[in-house]
Formats: C-alpha cells, structure tokens, sequence
C-alpha cells in the first residue's frame, strides 16, 4: 500500500497514543492539516505558537504524558523556542513537530526557512531533521523515547515538506523497538550507606524536587517518608510530590523559601536530595548551602550529581527504583529513626514555623496572598494551578498547598513570563474534570493574553486570576529593595481593563478592588461554567517574602514589615 | 591539583551523523571553554566516528564536560584520556622556499626528525613531520627559521598504551 509522509506521520503518532495535538498551521505543514481531516486525532487550534508549546508543556506537566506541538516552518518554528527553553529546563516531556522548507530548499534561505535544528540544538533534549521518507517513523519512533526516558526533556522534529508529501511503497512494518531500558544500577550498596547515614543523623532533611514527580515516584517517597518520619522542604518543582498539609511538610527552600525551610537545610546534618538539580535559587549562595550537612543525592541526570554540590552517597537513577529499595531495606532490617535522636530536631522545626510562618499584614487593601489563600480554601486545595512568572508565581507556592503530583505547574528554570494561560489550557484539556486556574500578573498575563481566544474556541473552562498591581512586581521590588526605588520600566498603570478584554473573548470578566469582594468574585468564577477572568486589584507596592538577596547565605532573609506584626 | 588548569584530552566515539560534531562543539562553547585541537575520522566501521578533543582546563570542568557529553544521544563514548600512559602525535606539513644554500639545513632537519620531503618543485618543497607536541615544537621553531612559506598541522591523536 502507497503511504504519504503524512499518513505515516499520524500513523506513528497513533503508535505513541497520541490523541491531542497543539499547534498552528502554515505553509510547510499544510499537507499534514490536510491528512488531519482523514484523522481521529484532536488538534487544540492556538492563537500563537508559543501557547502551542507551552499548552503541549502544561499538558504534559499535568497528565505525565508527552506533549505533542505541530507548528510550520520559519517563525511558526522560531515561535516555539522560548517554550521549547521552558520544558528543557524543567525536564518536561514535549515533542515538537516543525514543518520545514524541502529537502532541495533547506540552506538556500528560502521563504520561512529557518535552520531551527540549529537554533535549537542546546535547548533540546535531541533534535532531527528528518531527509528521507523511509527514516520519518522510526525518528517519530525514537522521538517520543528519548523525550519520555531518562531525564525526560524537549525533542524537536524538523519535518521537510517534500518528505512529508512523497510517498513510499508499502506498509514499513514496525521496527522491533525495545521498550525504553532504564539501566538501573546496583542499589543496594548506596542505599545502605544512605540509610547507614540518615539513622546516624540528628538533624536530617529531605528536599524533594520536580524529578520525584516527573518519575512518578510521589507515592513511593510518601511511604519512604513515613517510615522515618524524617521532615520534608521542596524545591519549587517538587511541590505537590509531598503534601502540603502534612505535619513533616517543611515548606518550600531557597530564594523565596519559607523561613523555616530554609533554616532547616541550613542547619540539618544529614540532607537527602531526591530529584533535585541544585538551582541557584534554590541554594543562593552555594558555600553557604546546608553547610553541616553530609548529603544524600539521588538524580537521574548524571550531570546533575557534584554539578553544584559535591555528595556524600549519590545514585544516578530514577527516583522510584531508588526509593523502592531504600523502603525494602528498612522493611527487611526494620530500621527506625529513633524518636529520641531526632525530637530536638522536631522540636526546633515547630519553633520555628511558630516564630516565622508565611505570613502577611492586612489593610484595607486587597493582598494577593489573601486571594492565594481564599482561593485554596474555595478549591478544597483541590485545583490545578498554572502560574505566570515573577511575585504570582512566588505568591501561588507560598500559600496555595499542594497536596497531589502534577498539580503545581509552573515555569521553574527558565522563568518564562507567558507561560500560565497557555500550560492552563494544556491541563485542562489534559484533565477536563479538574479545576484549573491560571495565577497570573497584570504583566504576564499580557504575554500570551490572546490564548483566550483558544480558550473560548474549546469551551475551556480555565479560570483566571490575576494579581493586577499595576506593577512588573518582582522586578519593581527588587528595584526597591536593591536599586534605591529607582522603578525603572516596571509601571505597567497604561493596563487594559481586563473584564472588558474578557469579555471582548467570549470570557466572563469579574473585578474585586476590596478586600471582602475576593471570597465573593472567586466564588461566582469558580462557580460561573466556562471560562473566567478575574480582576484583583491588589495592593501595589507588596513584596514576596521573606527574600534572600542574590548571592547571600539562605539565613539572611528580609521579611519585610511582616515580622513587626507577627 | 584538580584546579589547575591545563591540557587535558577526550576521545568520544560517536554516531557518524551531520550534526554531531555541532552538537560536541556546542557542549565545549556552552561553558565558554575552547577546543585547542580537534582530530576526527571515521573507524573501521563506517557509521562510527573517533573523535579526540584537547583542551585547555580544570579537572572538575572536564569531568563536567564529559558527563555532559555523555548525556548526547549521538555519543556512543567519552572519557577522558590519561595523559602518563599514552603515545601522542601530531603532524604538520610545511612549504619552503628552498634556494640552493638553504638545502643542507633542510636535509639535516629531515633527517633529524624522520622527516620526509613529500613534493619538491623548483625553488620549494613540502615537508612532513609527525611527533608529539615538543617535537613538533621544536621543528616549528626551525621551520620558521629556515622561512617557512605556509603551514598545516592535524589535530593530536592518541593510542593509550597496552591496552585492547
């Protein structure tokens, strides 16, 4: 039977259980919209490219799928590559599918041409340019294992148009692939030096990061957790691998940590690292970072042991296998930490979350921790949260409490303004059940703002709140804190009125510019079917806290005129 | 004395793919490092390359480096190799000017180096010397002295000692 690049394209993407695409058409890629007619395969139409990769990102970060993004050549390409950036430095699994120019075209600068293997040769986990007709499902093949295994990551697919268009004869059977092998190491040994540390220790912590969710390993380190009793701090991309309302929860560490998080690693003697890479905001200044502490690390990525912190015991494999073996052993030896031996340590963490809770001071303005904090208790803690990037972000993982995996979707690495609506859209239709809300600024809102559009077009019912202060709020307050309130560039007062812009889409637009309108409006939103954005209008000129100044040991942290209340 | 900084050398085996030797060039410059000689070819199996890179750095970067090559899904390979049990060598070909009174000189510098006139033409010639990186130092340093016209010189290659 004769097969064109595109039937075998949807056929290898049907092979990868592929049922959703996000993309975008255009010149290169309009013989694979073509064939999509002939296709049971649902394709989410954005309005940009770049919310086409950050929704396949957002759905990939809520289902533990891989994402799949189908854009056209030249800049529908190039559209894609902050996006691309994003997943890559948060390890997320995404394949993307670029049209190109033909095979007889490509290095001739022809119209949308561009070399976007290259350009995206270090933000990839791999990338392929695909030249013959006969290597397209095999590389489709080989596409989706690389992005899903190891260290999972971004792959890119470049896809010439006479490839796509030429047609082969006869049906390739599928190559005998074996199934992704994760070479797992001897455990054992390491494992045992690690317990033969943790039960030593009188002071022990664990940080858990985004690698424990991404290794769908979250039920395997509660029960490792549980069995020692030892308390829990996370990175940013770890939250919801371990409860938030648990009593051994710890908080968030690191430029923003809480104040008890980051006293904890600072002071802890034994520090187990488990899917964690060691980000500069997580260790601030990194001779400073957890300096009495022998350090336990365990990471997929080879290149992320001894990267930042040198370790004591290091595994390089997934979290699950590592953690299953560490609950083995302790079963098998009926290992404790003895109550006696770490209750000081216990002792000491109450004090502190007593002394310094993430806290704010009330006035008769809306405080955007306020609207975090009502919008957790409205949700029953039970939502989806999307972020933007700067203060909302930082506001989200502070007081939202993420009890669930994948639920805490959020531009970690690369800190890309833009990225909530669009990674909201992605969970949604990953998760049509669930309620999914975007926690976005005045700023970054407007990055990918005309996702509303999909929004509507789909029927979406994501909801939008946006801590509007007028400001780009993170960079104003570093501009107050560290370069004499000189607020340069950061007045973002020349705003849209949002409820009118919402519903310019099709949204349903609210507004709250009081304190006691925030229960009401984030009712009716959560309430209202289908999409909504919600307008608050928050105290301007508030600061995340506490924050430690780039560079400076976790321990000196501002809290601002928090502490004179508390 | 893991941060001193130094040359230090990696062999990387790898597919024989059009952008791979991109994708180990992007690996060196992403960390701001430079590659002093780079020397590749293809093994006894076609579809495989042998890549040796030296550069100049620390211990810890290399170690760093190699881990992150390692991590590219087109190196089959890459480890670093151990400079004490090694033999090294590089090879230059020169063009001379060579009028009658400079022939002696060169003979006596061929001679005493192994190396070989490789095409003589009226008036010039092309040299040939392969050696480790001190020798090839010092013919260079003759080379320019005798006038040397132009000048190519291969990447180092290195065959680790007793080994399979």
């Amino acid at each position: 039977m004769q097969q064109t690049g595109s039937q075998i394209l949807f056929k290898a993407l049907k092979e990868e259980k592929v049922d959703t695409l996000f993309g975008y058409p255009g010149g290169s890629v309009m013989d694979i919209y073509d064939e999509m007619f002939r296709q049971n395969i649902r394709h989410i139409l954005v309005r940009h490219e770049q919310g086409a990769i950050h929704a396949a990102d957002g759905y990939a970060r809520a289902s533990g799928r891989v994402g799949v993004c189908l854009v056209t050549s030249g800049p529908g390409a190039t559209n894609t590559v902050t996006g691309i950036a994003n997943a890559y430095m948060d390890s997320i699994p995404v394949v993307v599918l670029t049209g190109q120019v033909t095979t007889a075209m490509i290095g001739n600068d022809g119209f949308q041409e561009v070399d976007i293997t290259g350009i995206t040769r270090t933000c990839t986990k791999h990338n392929f340019l695909v030249r013959r007709i006969g290597d397209l499902q095999g590389t489709i093949r080989e596409a989706f294992q690389i992005a899903r295994s190891g260290r999972p990551g971004p792959v890119l697919v470049d896809l010439p148009k006479d490839v796509i268009q030429s047609v082969i004869e006869a049906d390739v059977p599928p190559a005998a692939v074996p199934p992704a092998e994760e070479a797992c190491p001897d455990l054992e040994r390491p494992c045992n030096e690690a317990l033969k540390l943790l039960l030593k220790a009188k002071r022990p912590l664990i940080i858990v990061g985004g690698g424990v969710i991404l290794g769908k390993a979250s039920e395997v380190f509660r029960s490792f957790v549980k069995k020692l009793q030892i308390p829990v701090a996370s990175t940013l991309m770890g939250m919801g691998a371990f409860p938030g309302t648990d009593p051994l929860w710890t908080g968030m560490v690191g430029m923003h940590g809480a104040y008890y998080a980051n006293m904890a690693v600072s002071q802890c003697d034994v520090l187990m690292a488990v899917g964690v890479r060691f980000d500069d905001r997580v260790t601030s200044k990194v001779s400073a970072f957890a300096p009495h502490a022998r350090l336990i690390h365990i990471d997929i990525d080879p290149v992320s042991i001894d990267k930042v912190i040198r370790a004591d015991v290091s595994m390089v494999c997934h979290c699950g296998p590592a953690l299953k073996t560490l609950n083995r052993l302790i079963d098998e030896q009926r290992l404790t930490l003895p109550k006696l031996q770490i209750r000081h340590w216990h002792r000491q963490l109450r004090q502190w979350k007593a002394e310094m809770p993430l806290q704010y001071c009330r006035n008769q303005n809306i405080k955007p921790q306020y609207v975090i904090e009502k919008l957790y208790q409205l949700t029953e803690g039970r939502a989806i949260i999307a972020t933007e990037v700067g203060q909302n972000q930082m506001w989200a993982a502070q007081f939202y409490r993420f009890d669930e995996p994948n639920t805490f979707l959020t531009s970690g690495g690369l800190g890309a303004m833009g990225f909530g609506l669009p990674a909201a859209i992605g969970a949604q239709v990953a998760c049509p059940d669930r309620i999914v809300v975007d926690v976005a600024g005045d700023g970054s809102i407007q990055m990918n703002i005309q996702e509303l559009a999909t929004v509507v077009h789909y029927g979406l019912p994501v909801k939008v709140v946006i801590l509007n202060n007028l400001y780009l709020g993170m960079v104003r307050q570093w501009q107050e804190l560290y370069y004499g309130r000189r607020y340069s560039q950061t007045d973002m007062t020349q705003a849209p009125d949002f409820v009118k812009l919402a519903e310019a889409y099709g949204v349903k637009g609210l507004r709250a510019t009081k304190p006691e309108d925030v229960k009401r409006i984030l009712l009716e939103g959560l309430e209202t079917p289908g999409p909504v954005m919600m307008d608050f209008q928050v105290e301007p000129e508030e600061n995340v806290y506490p924050i430690v100044k780039p560079g400076s040991p976790l321990t000196e942290m501002s809290f601002g005129n928090v502490r004179a209340v508390a | 004395m893991t941060d001193l900084i130094k040359e230090r050398a990696i062999s990387i085996i790898v597919n024989n793919k059009p952008d791979v030797l991109a994708r180990i060039a992007g690996t060196f410059s992403a960390r701001g490092f430079n590659i002093e000689s780079i020397s590749a070819n293809v093994t006894r199996n076609p579809v495989i390359t042998k890549i040796i890179i030296t550069t100049l750095s620390t211990q810890e970067t290399i170690d760093k480096i190699i881990k992150q090559l390692n991590r590219l899904v087109d190196v089959l390979d890459a480890r670093k190799i151990s400079r004490s049990q090694v033999c090294r060598r590089e090879m230059i070909l020169a063009r001379l000017s060579m009028p009658e009174d400079r022939q002696a000189a060169v003979e006596e510098l061929v001679g005493a180096h192994s190396g070989k006139v490789v095409s003589r033409e009226s008036g010039s010639a092309i040299l040939e010397f392969t050696g480790d990186k001190d020798t090839i130092e010092e013919v260079l340093n003759r080379l320019e002295a005798l006038g040397m016209e132009d000048l190519t010189r291969t990447g180092t290659v290195f065959m680790e000692r007793g080994k399979p």
